[in-house]
């Protein structure tokens, strides 16, 4: 039977999708390979680089957690993460629900706007708000991330909430109007339970985006205590031209599976919040 | 007795503006614009000062100098290298992103055993924070030891009398034609997955009756493709692509961690740019400047992205 999803036979299908899967795993593949790898086996330049050559090693590893600052990048990443997802939960549920109920027409028109504001990329704002840090005296200061993290947290964070808040019968919070609940109460013993995909939906986005982001913490903080994990790995694990390569590598994995499986759990939501709700994913 | 019953008065009054849905609406949504305004409205509107000024941070005031700042950065060749830098890498690399996430949406949208890992391992490129995902790259490229090289040498394409040359490397990030193709190269693998997990959300909002209906009438998988699915999607692949455009555009750590704009500033771009003068030169004025020159396109293509997103809503 031919249809529109099914067109593609089986054999076709997996050629395709393991082709993809080479291209973009390949880097990851050769990182993992790279980690355990004794010196002189991987600076040989006619060993075969995906085989060991020479038996495997943890000496990079141990490089990297005893002997780096490697872990307090890890808390100084995993601090800022969860600072930015209290503020961005005490200001834009507030705000998406008040979107989503309370401010009628305009409040459609509103959430668009908010959600462009996602849009606006640290390369535009990061010369302006470096001179806002240091004025503030926050420069060399994870605090300065705190600050400017909500930028985008909150946009996107909001307009994904109000899609929520949005799918939630209002009979309900109706009927806990008729029972004498105020709005705010209504909203914390009703809504806010039913909310709670939607708030942990928020919470993985808000500190993975953190996770992410580089070009803040590149221009506001360069003492290497108060770096982030992007760009403590990038900046103090090469020293001049040597790069030690196991240990970026091991740096780079160690970090990239654990958000990219939260990331998965999540993917369909990120997907109808990217699309405008055009799209239910 | 007055007391409690003053209390009780007030705690009305509160409840009552409170309960009052006009007032509560503002009241909750006021932080967050509030923010907004501060760290990104503010910011722009200095923005936009400083690219009128001759801030430097050596030099923090702000005297107003016209449009003289403005006119040093678009006189600049690195600038007019960057300006043209930023659009060719941008167009070249979504426009693969758009032919080969619409072939990989394809195949994901059906149903095939181990369907999980295959999307898990083509998700890592976008799932990865981009510098540790660019610094891997990096590493993939190395001018000695780079793995593409080694498969080369062993397939008898590069090296002394091959077809590829004498040198044993390529200089993936030393000779600027292949410096340029190895930018755009990671620019399409890191944006692939995000297109393509937008497709398949659009591939799999087609409404059920008209898959039947395309079945019943027996038509062809490219026809169907190209006379169906394709018009049906095209909003949503406006907006998938729309996405890449944006964040390919105004992306600094690709080019950061990679090339740093070498070799020769042949692959610098707006951002690094920017970056380098206005954060590293310390010259706020000049760097403000250039960066602001990413604001139109950024406009135009947010304008866009509303325009298809309400038009896949309807379809």
């Amino acid at each position: 039977m031919t249809n529109l999803k099914g067109g593609l036979s089986r054999t076709p299908v997996y050629g395709i999708v393991t082709l993809f899967a080479i291209f973009a795993a390949l880097p990851f593949f050769w990182a993992l390979i790279t980690m355990f790898k004794e010196d002189s086996d991987l600076y040989t330049p006619a060993n075969n680089p995906f085989l060991y050559n020479l038996p495997p090693t943890l000496e990079h590893l141990e490089l990297l957690f005893f002997r780096t600052q490697f872990l307090r990048f890890v808390f100084n990443s995993l601090f800022i993460g969860a600072l930015v997802v209290v503020i961005t939960l005490v200001v834009a549920v507030p705000a998406a629900y008040s979107l989503a109920r309370l401010t009628g027409r305009w409040g459609e028109q509103l959430g668009i706007a908010i959600f462009l504001v996602y849009l606006v990329p640290p390369t535009l704002l990061f010369i302006p708000l470096s001179r806002v840090v240091a004025i503030l005296g926050l420069q060399d200061s994870l605090w300065s991330l705190v600050l400017v993290y909500p930028t985008f947290t909150i946009p996107f964070c909001t307009w994904l909430l109000m899609g929520f808040f949005k799918s939630i019968p209002r009979d309900i919070e109706e009927q806990a109007l008729v029972d004498g609940y105020t709005r705010l109460g209504a909203l914390v013993r009703t809504v806010l339970p039913l909310s709670i995909p939607g708030i942990l939906t928020v919470v993985v986005f808000a500190f993975t985006l953190t996770m992410h982001e580089f070009i803040y913490a590149l221009a506001f903080v360069s003492v290497s205590a108060q770096k982030t994990i992007s760009v403590g790995v990038t900046t103090e694990l090469v020293r001049g031209d040597v790069f030690f390569w196991q240990s970026l590598m091991a740096a780079s994995v160690l970090v990239a599976i654990p958000v990219a499986l939260l990331y998965n759990l999540f993917l369909d939501r990120f997907v109808a919040g990217m699309t405008l709700g055009a799209v239910k994913g | 007795m007055e007391a409690m019953a003053y209390r009780a008065s007030t705690r009305t009054r509160i409840g009552y503006i409170l309960d009052r849905e006009t007032w509560l609406g503002p009241v909750m949504l006021f932080p967050a614009v509030l923010y907004i305004l501060v760290l990104v409205g503010l910011p722009f509107l200095l923005a936009i000062l400083y690219s009128l000024s001759d801030i430097t941070v050596g030099d923090p005031s702000l005297d107003f100098v016209g449009l003289q700042t403005i006119q040093e950065v678009v006189e600049n060749p690195v600038f007019q290298k960057s300006l043209r830098n930023t659009f060719v890498f941008t167009l070249v690399s979504q426009a693969l992103v758009l032919v080969l996430g619409k072939i990989l949406a394809l195949a994901l949208s059906t149903e095939f055993r181990g369907k999980w890992i295959f999307r898990f391992l083509i998700l890592l490129p976008w799932t990865t924070p981009i510098a540790l995902a660019t610094i891997s790259w990096l590493w993939m490229l190395d001018s000695v030891f780079s793995p593409i090289d080694w498969m080369l040498r062993a397939m008898n394409l590069l090296g002394p009398g091959a077809p590829l040359g004498p040198a044993k490397n390529l200089y993936w990030l030393g000779k600027p034609e292949l410096a340029f193709f190895s930018v755009i190269l990671v620019h399409t693998w890191r944006m692939l997955p995000l297109a393509t997990v937008i497709m398949v959300a659009g591939l799999t909002s087609i409404p059920q009756d008209i898959k039947d209906a395309v079945a019943v009438d027996g038509a062809s998988f490219w026809r169907a493709l190209f006379e169906i699915t394709i018009p049906l999607m095209l909003p949503i692949m406006a907006v998938a692509t729309l996405f890449g455009v944006i964040f390919t555009f105004t992306d600094m750590i690709v080019i950061y961690v990679l090339t740093r704009g070498g070799p020769i500033d042949t692959t610098q771009v707006l951002s690094t740019w920017a970056f380098f003068k206005g954060i590293e030169g310390g010259n706020l004025a000049q760097g403000a400047a250039t960066a602001l020159f990413l604001f139109p396109v950024l406009l135009g293509v947010a304008v866009l992205i509303l325009r298809f997103a309400r038009r896949a809503e309807v379809a």
